[in-house]
């Protein structure tokens, strides 16, 4: 069955949807209950990251050292768990670590660390660092004359932190096209709705006058997040930013667009209820697809 | 080859030397290339060298991510900016992952005499020690500089390297063979014991010779690596003598005093005495002499130190 409006595969962008869903269900399972954990803002990437690590990346889980591989710098660290849900789903990290995240000895720390982690290409989350170490990957993948891609995930919070700016003036001096970078825009931070605490207005416009290329995209529309990074991948002389709008908490009834859940703790009945709500979705043809 | 006096030449060279000797050096600069002489680099390897604007977060954290992508990046700015104004940058995207990011903090402590306080680092060693995995060099002379930079590129991890403005001294001798983490004896005695880093350690071989006239032998002792400090050679040139005096140009709190009592302590030893800068900021002067002299950090102060240690 072909995708009307861009020519791709229902089943497979259906099966993108079904892994989304199954990325926050181990979100779920890492925190688990009575626990602080990342949920909102790692619920609001899954279907980013699902479209990253399970169609556009260039990134082969058996070889997670190739030098040629697509880079993702999670530069929004705290939502390290939905980075992680990917790497336990493609085999990098064992599914007996899911239950470990944040304990003494565990593998699986409270923000990437990439001596702890399989698969975690820097130590991010002190904000406003992952775009500019982005820009120092790309310029040695440049030298040596390699084609990989470099991702960088940052909050729409973060960009209050002045070193992103300095490295998107950076990206754009020197060219550097295999950037990508994704704003999840889902208007809350860490003390409330960013309207509230510290809104940045007019973000496109933002990177547009820093030089970039940019495009806003439904952050929950696996057709829209391939369409955006395709067409990043296809301009070239200068970076592109995917401006994702999210919500906070997104596919958890009770989470979605909740500051409270920006580093909550689930009860068991919220436990209970969000595993429920994921797995319907996983489980149902064509609920919770993304309109 | 003939080293040049002055420390900024001679690490410019040494640069080019090393990036000629490894194609993964690289070195970033925040428009001060021609202060810190890291423009001999960007002249010999204009494609390996990146000019990052007056923007040293960023100038840090690209570090980061060129040596995650396997190079070998060497970082320039004034000292105060390369270490205090990233220091958060240093610290999460460089040291915890224990990177091999090279750090040239220019002009250390008081060597920008006329810029003042906003442009004089007398708390970077003290910043850069704290670091888990940093090393922090400070290198007497422009011969014990190139000594280090010959070095600099094996090591592992990250290293903050300290280099004066100003032509300093030869002190050290050019053919003596170097390692991080050495404590160079560069004059024996019996009486005292003077340790000491940079620019401090010409006036501590003065000072010694002042003593010598007063009939006090001192063994004066190089400290080039301020971290890791050998701290069994510490225990073992601070043996036997009836005075110790760390001298460096640095606040007293946290750097080579701090570090060299850090490394006595459990061990007995006689009692120690600290030429440094007291808990304040640098400021502006007509002469670099000057400013050190004002700040106590010369030769007399040294002496007289001992010689207090001596009659208590």
């Amino acid at each position: 069955m072909a995708d009307a409006r861009n020519g791709r595969r229902t089943d497979d962008i259906r099966s993108l949807e079904r892994t989304a869903s199954k990325l926050r269900e181990h979100v779920v399972r890492m925190i688990g209950v009575g626990k602080a954990g990342h949920l909102g803002g790692s619920c609001s990437l899954a279907e980013i990251a699902a479209a990253l690590y399970f169609r556009a990346m260039r990134f082969d889980p058996k070889n997670i050292a190739d030098p040629d591989r697509d880079r993702l710098l999670l530069s929004k660290g705290h939502s390290v768990l939905i980075q992680y849900a990917a790497l336990i789903e493609l085999g990098v990290i064992p599914l007996a670590e899911r239950e470990k995240v944040k304990t003494l000895g565990g593998m699986l720390q409270g923000h990437p660390d990439m001596d702890k982690t399989p698969g975690i290409e820097a130590v991010t989350g002190s904000l406003g660092q992952g775009l500019s170490i982005g820009v120092g990957m790309a310029l040695a993948l440049r030298l040596d004359r390699r084609g990989a891609r470099v991702f960088v995930i940052m909050g729409d919070g973060e960009l209050a932190e002045g070193q992103l700016w300095e490295a998107a003036m950076a990206a754009a001096r020197f060219g550097l096209d295999r950037i990508t970078g994704i704003v999840d825009r889902n208007r809350i931070q860490a003390t409330g709705p960013t309207r509230e605490v510290f809104e940045i207005p007019q973000i496109e416009e933002k990177w547009r006058a820093f030089g970039w290329n940019t495009l806003t995209v439904d952050g929950h529309s696996i057709p829209a997040v391939l369409d955006a990074l395709d067409r990043a991948s296809g301009m070239h002389g200068a970076p592109t930013v995917i401006v994702a709008d999210t919500v906070k908490g997104k596919g958890i009834s009770f989470a979605e667009d909740t500051a409270a859940f920006h580093n909550g703790i689930l009860t068991q009945g919220q436990y209970d209820l969000a595993l429920a709500e994921l797995q319907a979705a996983q489980a149902a043809p064509e609920e919770g697809r993304s309109a | 080859m003939t080293i040049p006096t002055n420390p900024r030449s001679a690490y410019g060279e040494a640069l080019v030397a090393l990036g000629a000797k490894d194609p993964r050096v690289v070195a970033l600069d925040a428009d001060l290339s021609k202060s810190t002489q890291s423009i001999m680099f960007k002249t010999a390897y204009p494609d390996r060298h990146f000019e990052m604007g007056i923007a040293e977060q960023n100038m840090v954290s690209t570090a980061a991510g060129l040596a995650l992508a396997g190079k070998i990046p060497f970082l320039h700015s004034f000292a105060v900016f390369a270490s205090g104004r990233v220091y958060d940058q240093l610290r999460n995207s460089v040291c915890i992952p224990n990177l091999d990011v090279r750090i040239c903090g220019s002009s250390c402590g008081l060597s920008d005499f006329g810029d003042g306080k906003t442009h004089q680092s007398v708390e970077d060693v003290a910043l850069m020690r704290a670091l888990p995995n940093m090393s922090v060099l400070c290198p007497a002379d422009s011969l014990e500089l190139a000594a280090m930079m010959e070095c600099i590129l094996e090591w592992r991890g990250p290293v903050y390297l300290r280099v004066n403005r100003n032509d300093l001294p030869f002190t050290t001798s050019p053919d003596s063979a170097y390692r991080i983490g050495q404590i160079t004896p560069l004059r024996d005695g019996d009486d005292a014991a003077i340790f000491a880093s940079g620019v401090m350690v010409s006036a501590a071989l003065d000072a010694a010779r002042m003593l010598d006239a007063k009939g006090v032998s001192a063994r004066v002792l190089n400290v080039g690596t301020i971290k890791p400090l050998d701290g069994e050679a510490a225990v073992r040139h601070a043996a036997g003598v009836r005075a110790i005096v760390a001298a460096e140009e640095h606040s007293v709190i946290g750097g080579l005093g701090s570090a060299l009592l850090e490394a006595l302590r459990g061990a007995p030893h006689a009692p120690v005495e600290l030429i440094g800068i007291g808990d304040r900021f640098g400021l502006s002067a007509e002469s670099y002499g000057a400013l050190l002299a004002h700040f106590g950090l010369t030769a007399e102060a040294i002496t007289s130190a001992v010689l207090t240690l001596l009659e208590g």
